[in-house]
């Protein structure tokens, strides 16, 4: 592109800065040379804000947000409208695989403390986009007007009531009815096809603008800024097209897989992606057996339900989502990466994992007496990772730092600690099953092949 | 004209009063977005009192009704029924529905205007689930000490045959009692309240 003699790109750039935007974003925008597996889940996120607004558009063409006509209409586009069930599944399954991504891509922050300075704003900017997707899932989930959509909103409605003085009011113009209907349907279909896809279009331009000011974090948590070259460069980057573009294609086509597994072989998932009772239109005299909400909210919901009092349940529940935002100022560790940190917060972080995950499970279950006491335990887990640590990061003992970038990484067989011991002990239990062992011959003949063929050779 | 001749104070003058009027203006203008989300007249309409017939009820039995899209409840509730309210009182939350809803004339041990009849809105208070009714004693999934009540599904409150909240259960208070007044003895108006005799 540098030296791109074409007439048409010279004619733009002239009225449009279309060379400058491209170098700085992509051709000249140098990323740390050690990013892994991790660092694909960001443009991930954005391959399914894509997909969600493709199909979202392709649904709205047969989608009637009435009451009346909603559930119909949904059961139309699964049954008479060409591919209906394909673009509807494609739909469901990317509401879902967006907050496996976002959560695994969050979760890359915490292990490799992508959120300290200079990088606040994009944490921040990420934290936004993050509220903005659990509004944009909780209304789209009343649209298909199920049992469960219904009494999902309803639950998750009347918490706002429970603020003292104005709550009735607040949930009342929330709805804009005294419960859950027609009129709340309408608008949430409003706020779920243009106000909130807006705002998560431009929350995204935010966050990625944000983070090509500071530039991006590495395993490392190292700057690489620190050492440049005679050209301003630094030596420990590379650039991000076309070294990144290729490397996030090549993660795109694995996830696309799993994906397609999902849509065209359990698109409902066993009931967690789309849940049986909201395949009963919604009926505002019977309560379906078990309210719960989408898997992707039960650990908030497990949270809300672990307080025996009203009030006190909804403020923890938004209180572990808005505890998220304060996260560069309760880390007082000067070290990023958790690979040079010390033993105390790799504990906090495995246990925060550990009771998030937990949570997730009770909150999709019946409150039985013990699930209650456990969702109380986990919960304290929860909140004791974030109001403890400003404490336990300020005492921790730290590894040295390396000046640079540690290259090449480690071989997996080289690399030490308990939690490699584990991974390489489970490969190796399956490495004795035949159905792995056929897998990885086919797979030795597939690159054979592949070697043999010279116009594939020069790609590789 | 120089750089000396501006009017700073002015100039700042006006900047402030601007952005104030400003201020004020979108402030004004956004009251119309915000009341064209409340409940329209169509809404308020249908949310007015309706009538309901209660002459076939059976003791023991509940029928559901529906009033502003909630479902309302009307349970004909037996001597025994009644008498297993002043029983569980320890158990109670709020037994004298201080910190509940209900109409004046509703402020009692049975919640209600005559003993036998409850009306409720079948809504839980926790989080808007609609509870089930268990009028059955001591079935194995409630325990023992269950006498009859109402058992909300979603997060395990539970409630007496007057609507009244157990201790120890997500659910605040007790069960709302919508407004309603009698026109006959087996007619019932939902949504207007009794007036004084």
């Amino acid at each position: 592109m540098r030296n791109c003699p074409n007439k048409l790109i010279a004619w733009i750039d002239e009225r449009f800065p279309l060379l400058k935007v491209w170098n700085e974003h992509l051709a000249q925008y140098y990323a740390p040379k050690n990013f892994n597996v991790w660092y694909l889940f960001g443009s991930l996120a954005l391959l399914v804000l894509v997909n969600q607004i493709l199909t979202g558009i392709w649904l709205t063409m047969n989608y009637k947000p009435d009451a009346r006509l909603a559930f119909d209409s949904v059961e139309a586009i699964m049954r008479d409208v060409n591919f209906g069930w394909l673009i509807r599944y494609m739909h469901s399954t990317g509401a879902s695989m967006f907050f496996v991504v976002i959560y695994l891509h969050m979760f890359r922050g915490l292990l490799y403390g992508s959120y300290k300075k200079p990088r606040e704003l994009v944490w921040i900017l990420g934290m936004s986009l993050f509220l903005a997707l659990i509004a944009e899932a909780f209304m789209g989930y009343l649209l298909p007007w199920g049992q469960m959509s219904y009494w999902g909103a309803n639950v998750i409605i009347s918490l706002f009531s429970a603020i003292p003085g104005i709550g009735e009011g607040l949930a009342t113009w929330i709805r804009g009815d005294f419960v859950v209907s027609d009129v709340t349907l309408n608008r949430f279909f409003a706020l779920h096809v243009i106000a909130i896809p807006l705002l998560l279009v431009v929350l995204v331009f935010l966050h990625i603008v944000a983070l090509h000011k500071v530039g991006s974090n590495n395993p490392d948590g190292i700057e690489i800024k620190q050492h440049k070259d005679t050209n301003g460069i630094p030596l420990d980057g590379i650039p991000f097209h076309p070294y990144y573009t290729v490397k996030d294609l090549f993660g795109a086509c694995v996830f696309l897989t799993v994906c397609a597994w999902i849509v065209f072989y359990a698109p409902e998932m066993g009931g967690l992606f789309l849940e049986p009772p909201n395949f009963i239109p919604a009926d505002p005299l019977k309560t379906p057996e078990h309210i719960k909400p989408v898997w992707y909210f039960t650990p908030f919901f497990s949270i809300l339900r672990a307080i025996p009092n009203k009030l006190g349940g909804v403020v923890a529940m938004f209180a572990a989502i808005f505890v998220l935002f304060f996260l560069p100022w309760l880390d007082r560790c000067p070290v990023r990466s958790i690979r040079y940190r010390g033993r105390s917060y790799k504990i906090a972080l495995s246990l925060f994992a550990l009771s998030f995950v937990s949570l997730g499970y009770l909150g999709s279950i019946p409150p039985t007496p013990i699930a209650a006491r456990f969702a109380v335990v986990f919960t304290l887990i929860y909140f004791g990772f974030f109001l403890l640590m400003p404490i336990y990061t300020r005492l921790e003992t730290t590894c040295p730092l390396p000046e640079r970038v540690v290259w090449p990484p480690t071989p997996f067989l080289q690399r030490t600690g308990w939690h490699w011991d584990q991974a390489r002990t489970t490969i190796a239990y399956f490495q004795t099953k035949p159905y792995c062992q056929k897998i990885a011959t086919s797979w030795q003949q597939l690159q054979e092949a592949m070697r043999e063929n010279k116009l594939l050779r020069k790609f590789l | 004209m120089h750089e000396t001749d501006i009017d700073l104070d002015k100039r700042r003058f006006l900047t402030q009063t601007a952005a104030v009027l400003g201020t004020a203006g979108v402030a004004f203008a956004a009251v119309p977005f915000i009341s064209y989300l409340k409940p329209n007249a169509g809404t308020l309409e249908a949310a007015s009192p309706i009538e309901v017939d209660i002459a076939k009820l059976e003791p023991g039995q509940m029928i559901r009704v529906e009033w502003r899209s909630q479902p309302i409840w009307l349970l004909k509730r037996t001597e025994q029924m009644l008498a297993t309210l002043e029983k569980l009182e320890p158990l109670l939350r709020d037994p004298h529905s201080d910190d509940s809803i209900q109409p004046e004339n509703c402020k009692n041990r049975y919640r209600s205007i005559k003993p036998e009849i409850f009306v409720a809105v079948g809504i839980c208070t926790h989080l808007g689930c609609s509870p089930s009714y268990r009028p059955e004693v001591a079935p194995p999934d409630l325990g023992k000490r269950w006498l009859g009540g109402f058992f909300c599904p979603c997060h395990g409150s539970r409630f007496d045959l007057a609507g009244r909240v157990y201790k120890k259960v997500p659910a605040p208070t007790n069960l709302v009692v919508p407004p309603y007044r009698y026109l006959t003895d087996t007619r019932l108006v939902i949504g207007e309240e009794q007036e004084e005799a």
